[in-house]
């Protein structure tokens, strides 16, 4: 023990500056102390506010709250079309790194490849939202939350759903992955079925998670319900007939429309060839086009009941009077306008019962041209219908400035013009109503309202009109397929030769046929037009009549109408 | 053994001391039990840390300083052959190479070396009289700078910064004269550049960083842009304990180990750092105060060097978190969770209590 001792008795003396150093030490303490307590003060009084902000920033984020989409329904309340709550899974790819291991689980389940996800993360490593797979089924979603993956997220969002799938397709158009209308009515009512979304104020942790709400700042407004003119049991019945007949004469496309003669409303609009607009995956654009108001052709013979009103609205012409169509030919310069036969002289109701060119030339000539195109410009031919529906085309109607005699007299029995089946459905709408042209509706009308109807003739050249086309569907017409038991009809039909480079096609045709139902008080009107029949029947009489025939049996019974031929 | 009078020396106990580091690791198991978002598993692996730093503790203050003092040397050496090692068999953790495998455990011989280099360069200060000769005191430094440069070499720059000053302090305790202080001082000042060129760039970027965090919000700016955020928002009371919304929703990084002070900061706000920094302060005048009343140069100068670099501890660490200084790994002495550094931290004060508690056994 005598070492320690000797050390302190050395040592006690050397190290003289020892107390003056641990000054100097206390004072660093203090010094040093002091810097790190103004810097804190400095942080927490003198910027705490802004920090504050700056932390709250962090924290708190305002969040949609996700309106859902009104629902499209038809006349009688039967759904077309509803958006129905469904999980997307994205993932907060800072955090779903952490499980690379694992990630082959999750593509198992969704169905997509290894390579896809980390192709679609590669680029996105930064983000705190990726979207993987959008609209998972709820069986897929249910599976995902089993999984427990970190950064992996599912996000309610709504899914457009149609029941009717292509039946009615056109006519509903469709949304795109956003809930937004793309096409159809879909996209002309959108502002109406839209939602506004509401919003929320969350406190959300690092990983985007929600820990708390923390109040509503708007409550969400879900989109309007709709009812649609449409009758669902019609459209199913058009629908039918028509791919039936597309698939039998191996035509390329078709077309029909239904309208409600006194209220203008659309009853059932339907095209071949149509998609699921439930999964439009692979399909191409030229599909979703509703061709009944895209699409332009010329009207041929089924335009000639209108030539005739302008005839009789005249003066000069009434049913009886008689036109000579002999020799069944006529040469206007270089064109010649011929009949199928030589049916002599004729009155005008058996002009339209044989559908003769001649006659109705004659008759277009003898007339002021102002006054052709008055009357055709008024039942909307070559006009906007007003439907508001998307995509809509205006036709052509030639200003009768600008005929020849020969091309008034083509006018007159349907070439040189050019219209939807729509504007002809119209048109056919205003002789059933009386001459009064309505307004055409997609959206159910409500009772009582009043749409701008327009008178375009008498009701007596309405009647006159309606007698003719009754004869085309009676024995020795052009029509006779169009008959329905119990029922007067009233129609046209028409065979078109497609227009072509060159002229005109001797091969392709539009077969049509325009009807109104029933005859004695025209309740419905229905255009059906058949692009490209083949074979040897590519008539209007033998391959569109038949349709309205199918389908106005059962839409009449389904709508109740009573027969008026017992 | 003749404790006699003091029964406050009962156990070689040093009853201030212990009690001021009782107090502050219940704090951090307050803090680190918000930190960590309430998870008990971590509270108790750390009480468990804590209370095997306080048996080492309790054991080493048992120990007559001047009874280990020949085997200093040979720790000294142990030391720098593990330093070595780690170098070569060392198990790389984060892209730095710091632990050797023992089988039971893992073990950082920098922990060792914390306590291993001020010993031995009191030891050799203490062999011939203070202030050294300028010989000696170039001798120290190379002594020094061995296992500086062997840590910096894993790379831990936090330690070896640690380690160095451990050492520094000694000198600078021996009484070098001020000439030689500031001179060095200026040296190492103009060094700067120097050591500039030999930096690792993600060390440049920290400094740089600390200059300008916005640069980089969600690089290397996050950590130091998130924990003022964390601090400033706390304001002069806090936000309460288990309330701070940085932390708890996880935008803080690190922020059980070595950002614990910007949780503490968040939710106890300028009140609690000025506590906090009360108890440090206690601490490092109680500690100055018994490497003065130490009896012989190596007690003086180890407790002395002890002392200051649980300082440099709190400095570098509180000065990081705060965005004063670069960011530096190191935690914040007794709070951050963490298991070898407590356990040195806990040895280093046994050794301090030892010296002071057997100081006594001589006066007779």
């Amino acid at each position: 023990m005598s070492m320690p001792r000797d050390l302190k008795k050395r040592q006690k003396p050397t190290i003289p500056h020892f107390w003056e150093r641990r000054q100097w030490m206390l004072g660093l303490f203090i010094l040093i102390i002091s810097l790190l307590l103004w810097r804190a003060v400095y942080l927490q009084v003198k910027n705490a506010d802004f920090l504050l902000s700056q932390g709250n920033a962090r924290y708190l984020r305002t969040l949609p709250i996700v309106a859902h989409r009104g629902m499209l329904m038809d006349r009688n309340g039967q759904l077309l079309a509803i958006s129905t709550p469904v999980d997307s899974l994205w993932v907060n790819p800072v955090l779903f790194v952490t499980a690379r291991s694992r990630w082959a689980e999750l593509t198992n389940l969704l169905g997509l490849k290894i390579s896809y996800l980390k192709a679609l993360l590669e680029n996105r490593m930064q983000r705190e939202f990726v979207y993987i797979k959008r609209h998972l089924s709820p069986s897929v979603a249910n599976q995902v939350t089993t999984l427990k993956l970190p950064g992996v997220f599912l996000r309610r969002e709504y899914r457009r759903y149609y029941p009717t799938r292509e039946i009615s397709a056109h006519v509903l158009g469709f949304t795109n992955i956003d809930d937004k209308g793309q096409e159809g009515l879909e996209l002309a009512l959108n502002n109406f079925l839209m939602g506004v979304s509401g919003a929320k104020r969350v406190i959300q942790d690092k990983n985007g998670q929600v820990i708390a709400n923390v109040e509503s700042i708007r409550i969400p407004h879900p989109g309007q319900n709709i009812h649609l003119s449409i009758d669902r049991r019609l459209q199913y019945l058009v629908y039918r007939e028509l791919k039936a007949a597309v698939l039998h004469s191996k035509a390329r496309a078709g077309s029909v429309i239904i309208l409600d003669v006194t209220s203008g409303e659309v009853l059932a609009m339907a095209n071949q060839p149509a998609y699921n607009p439930n999964n439009r995956s692979e399909l191409q654009g030229n599909l979703y086009r509703n061709r009944v108001v895209t699409d332009v052709f010329e009207p041929g013979s089924t335009i000639k009941p209108f030539t005739i009103v302008a005839a009789l609205e005249s003066g000069k012409y009434s049913p009886t009077t008689r036109v000579n169509t002999h020799p069944g030919r006529l040469r206007l310069g270089k064109y010649i306008v011929r009949d199928s036969r030589n049916y002599g002289t004729i009155n005008v109701a058996t002009i339209i019962k044989k559908s003769s060119n001649v006659g109705v030339s004659k008759i277009a000539l003898s007339l002021p041209a102002k006054q052709l195109w008055q009357t055709l410009t008024q039942l909307g031919l070559g006009q906007i219908s007003g439907s508001g529906f998307p995509g809509e085309v205006r036709g052509n109607l030639p200003h009768f400035s600008q005929w020849q005699s020969a091309q008034k007299a083509s006018l007159s029995f349907g070439y040189g013009i050019s219209v939807t089946v729509l504007q002809l459905a119209r048109a056919y709408a205003a002789i059933a109503n009386g001459g009064i042209l309505p307004p055409i509706h997609f959206i159910k009308v409500k009772e009582g309202e009043k749409g701008h109807f327009q008178r375009i003739m008498q009701a007596k050249t309405a009647r006159q009109v309606i007698k003719m086309l009754e004869a085309v569907v009676k024995k020795g017409g052009t029509g006779t397929l169009a008959q329905i038991r119990g029922f007067r009809v009233a129609g046209k039909t028409g065979t078109v030769r497609k227009h072509i480079a060159g002229g005109y096609s001797d091969r392709e045709h539009l077969a049509l046929f325009a009807g109104i139902v029933p005859a004695s008080a025209p309740r419905l009107v229905m255009v059906v037009l058949i692009d490209m029949p083949q074979g040897k029947n590519y008539y209007g009489g033998k391959v569109a009549a038949p349709v309205f025939a199918k389908v106005m049996t059962g839409a009449l019974r389904l709508l109740n109408i009573p027969p008026d031929k017992i | 053994m003749p404790t006699n009078r003091n029964n406050n020396h009962f156990l070689h106990l040093d009853k201030p001391l212990l009690l001021s580091l009782v107090l502050l690791s219940s704090l951090g198991l307050v803090v680190l039990y918000s930190a960590s978002s309430q998870n008990f598993d971590l509270i108790m692996r750390q009480i468990m840390r804590i209370l095997a730093g306080f048996v080492i503790m309790l054991g080493l203050a048992q120990i007559n300083v001047q009874k280990i003092i020949r085997w200093v040397p040979w720790l000294y050496l142990i030391g720098i052959v593990l330093l070595v090692l780690v170098l070569i068999i060392g198990e790389s953790s984060k892209g730095s190479q710091r632990w050797i495998n023992l089988g039971l455990f893992r073990f950082q011989p920098s922990e060792l070396m914390k306590l291993a280099l001020p010993l031995m360069v009191a030891w050799y200060i203490a062999h011939k009289p203070v202030p050294p000769s300028y010989g000696r005191l170039f001798l120290a430094l190379i002594i020094i700078v061995i296992p500086v440069f062997l840590v910096a070499k894993e790379p831990d720059l936090g330690t070896s910064l640690l380690i160095a000053s451990s050492g520094l302090f000694v000198l600078l305790l021996s009484g070098m004269s001020w000439r030689l202080i500031s001179g060095f001082f200026i040296t190492s000042i103009s060094c700067l550049p120097v050591l500039w060129y030999f930096m690792h760039d993600y060390q440049r970027r920290r400094v740089l960083t600390l200059l300008n965090p916005e640069t980089d919000p969600l690089g290397a700016g996050y950590h130091i842009i998130q924990s003022k955020i964390a601090i400033g928002s706390g304001g002069f009371y806090g936000k309460g304990w288990l309330n701070g919304t940085q932390s708890q929703l996880q935008f803080l990084p690190e922020r059980t180990t070595d950002f614990v002070f910007a949780v503490y900061s968040e939710e106890f706000g300028l009140l609690g750092i000025l506590v906090l920094l009360c108890i440090y302060f206690f601490v490092l005048t109680r500690g100055m105060y018994i490497a003065m009343r130490a009896q012989d140069t190596f007690a003086r100068l180890l407790a002395g060097s002890l002392i200051l670099t649980f300082f440099v501890y709190i400095f570098v660490n509180i000065g990081m978190v705060i965005g004063l200084l670069p960011v530096v790994g190191l935690p914040l002495p007794l709070i951050s969770y963490g298991g070898t550094s407590i356990v040195t931290l806990m040895a280093g004060f046994g050794l301090i209590m030892a010296v002071h508690t057997h100081r006594r056994l001589l006066e007779h």
